[in-house]
């Protein structure tokens, strides 16, 4: 008795996990129906990635330039300012947020300036280390030919110095395009905020879409700026510094 | 700043130091979640780099390798395992084991491709097979490398685990995490500054320790690649 009554409960649990698994939605995680029918959202995160990434990188170029010539002219002051932005890039940007969020609020601003810092210090070290590696004999010459300090730097430093400035751009924005995800923290991640709508409602195809579409970013800025390094600098292939 | 007295508030609190979600049980998870990231991408990418290395051949892969994972969101894989029905401590340590790897790969195939041409020839000129002279004479001189590799690893992974906080699991980023869910800012302040405070302790620590065990004639070496 009890034996039949065991076995028809365990008879009886099989067509239920059977009929579960037969109803349970497929889960893939490639699904280019996912694309066409949320066109509209990966448009729209895909446009906050870019904009941001490239807001983020050209504010921290307008900053490095001058900041890497500084220190390039004045050593003195190259150690504190690299040795800073060491400091400052060992903060994760998860702290950074999290201490900007309180005053700068939840948001576009907040990300913002972390990837700003974070981007700054990846192009002030290749500003610097550029500036240096200029070939001493050059910098000879032109002070021979009666060249002062700043017209040096413009004219002849800074041109040499172009390939591995570009170096440290195509850096700066491949790690921007990864870095901006980090911003769900504070609700304003482009792609990263559908990967964490993914995660949150177990919907993969909505978290691979949003990582190649991440990848395919960050290969297609990095194209992009190697190819603008070689039409302004042809005279060298930009080759990477740091 | 009434957010700056709340978190002050908030870390003066011992209540919020002790106990099972405690900051000193969070800080030790995320230091334990750490070695075992940091060790398993030890584990796999030292034996490749170095053999790689000593058979000078592979610098494209290892080139490509740390381009891939630069552009790699963490965040990106954190959600894919988290939501592969891996469980948050070791979907933690798995994604973040992965974007260590780069750092140790690229750091002991350079170590052992570096070594001397002239001290190789003179190692097996000496007679010493090319096992013997991987283990006796590059292995020591690449270790500064090696070493500053593991140290860049480790603190790349001190400094991500937070972030896993946001798909479950467990460290101080889970103060961040909660404390933002909760719109509870001194408590997202105070987890801020305790995850920053650990990277940079993390950081000093390592260094030091690396200095310390570095014998002297070496140490210019391994300060010129740490960065």
């Amino acid at each position: 008795m009890r034996v039949s009554a065991g076995a028809g409960t365990f008879a009886g649990m099989i067509p239920v996990r059977a009929l579960r698994a037969a109803t349970e939605p497929a889960n893939p995680w490639l699904s280019w129906d996912y694309v066409t029918r949320n066109q509209d959202d990966l448009v729209r995160a895909l446009s906050q990635h870019t904009t941001l990434t490239f807001q983020a990188v050209a504010i921290a170029l307008v900053l490095a330039l001058p900041l890497g010539a500084l220190a390039h002219v004045r050593p003195r002051l190259a150690g504190p300012l690299v040795g800073t932005a060491g400091v400052l890039y060992t903060v994760p940007s998860v702290a950074l947020f999290a201490i900007l969020a309180p005053w700068t609020g939840i948001g576009r601003t907040t990300v913002l300036i972390g990837l700003v810092t974070y981007a700054l210090l990846v192009l002030l070290r290749n500003i610097v280390v550029g500036l240096a590696g200029v070939d001493p004999a050059v910098r000879d010459a032109a002070r021979g030919l009666g060249y002062g300090r700043m017209r040096l730097l413009l004219t002849v430093e800074l041109p040499n110095a172009l390939p591995a400035i570009v170096a440290g751009v195509r850096l700066a924005t491949v790690t921007t395009v990864a870095l901006v995800t980090v911003g769900v923290v504070v609700g304003y991640g482009g792609l990263g905020q559908l990967m964490f709508r993914g995660f949150r409602s177990r919907y993969h195809a909505e978290i691979m879409t949003a990582t190649l579409l991440c990848l395919a970013l960050a290969l297609v800025c990095d194209l992009v700026l190697y190819a603008a390094g070689r039409a302004i600098a042809p005279w060298s292939r930009a080759g990477r510094t740091a | 700043m009434d957010v700056v007295s709340d978190a002050l508030l908030w870390l003066n609190d011992p209540l919020n130091w002790t106990g099972r979600r405690g900051v000193l049980a969070l800080a030790g998870e995320h230091l334990l979640i750490s070695v075992a990231a940091v060790a398993l991408a030890a584990v796999v990418a030292l034996p490749i780099g170095i053999w790689l290395g000593h058979r000078r051949r592979g610098g494209a892969v290892t080139v490509v390798v740390a381009n891939t994972s630069r552009a790699l969101p963490t965040f990106a894989l954190l959600t894919i395992f988290a939501s592969a029905g891996l469980f948050g401590g070791s979907a933690t340590t798995l994604a973040v084991a992965i974007f260590a790897v780069p750092p140790i790969l690229t750091n002991a195939y350079t170590g052992v491709l570096e070594v001397d041409a002239d001290v190789r020839d003179a190692a097996r000129g000496m007679g010493m097979s090319a096992w013997t002279s991987l283990r006796r004479v590059e292995l020591p001189l690449a270790l500064p490398l090696i070493g500053a590799g593991l140290r860049t690893a480790a603190v790349q992974v001190v400094a991500t685990v937070p972030l896993a906080a946001f798909v479950g699991g467990t460290s101080l980023g889970s103060l961040i995490a909660s404390g933002l869910a909760l719109q509870r800012y001194g408590e997202v302040l105070a987890g801020g500054v305790l995850v920053a405070g650990l990277c940079l302790a993390v950081e000093g620590v390592l260094a030091g320790a690396q200095h310390a065990l570095t014998p002297r004639p070496m140490r210019r070496r391994a300060v010129r690649e740490s960065a």
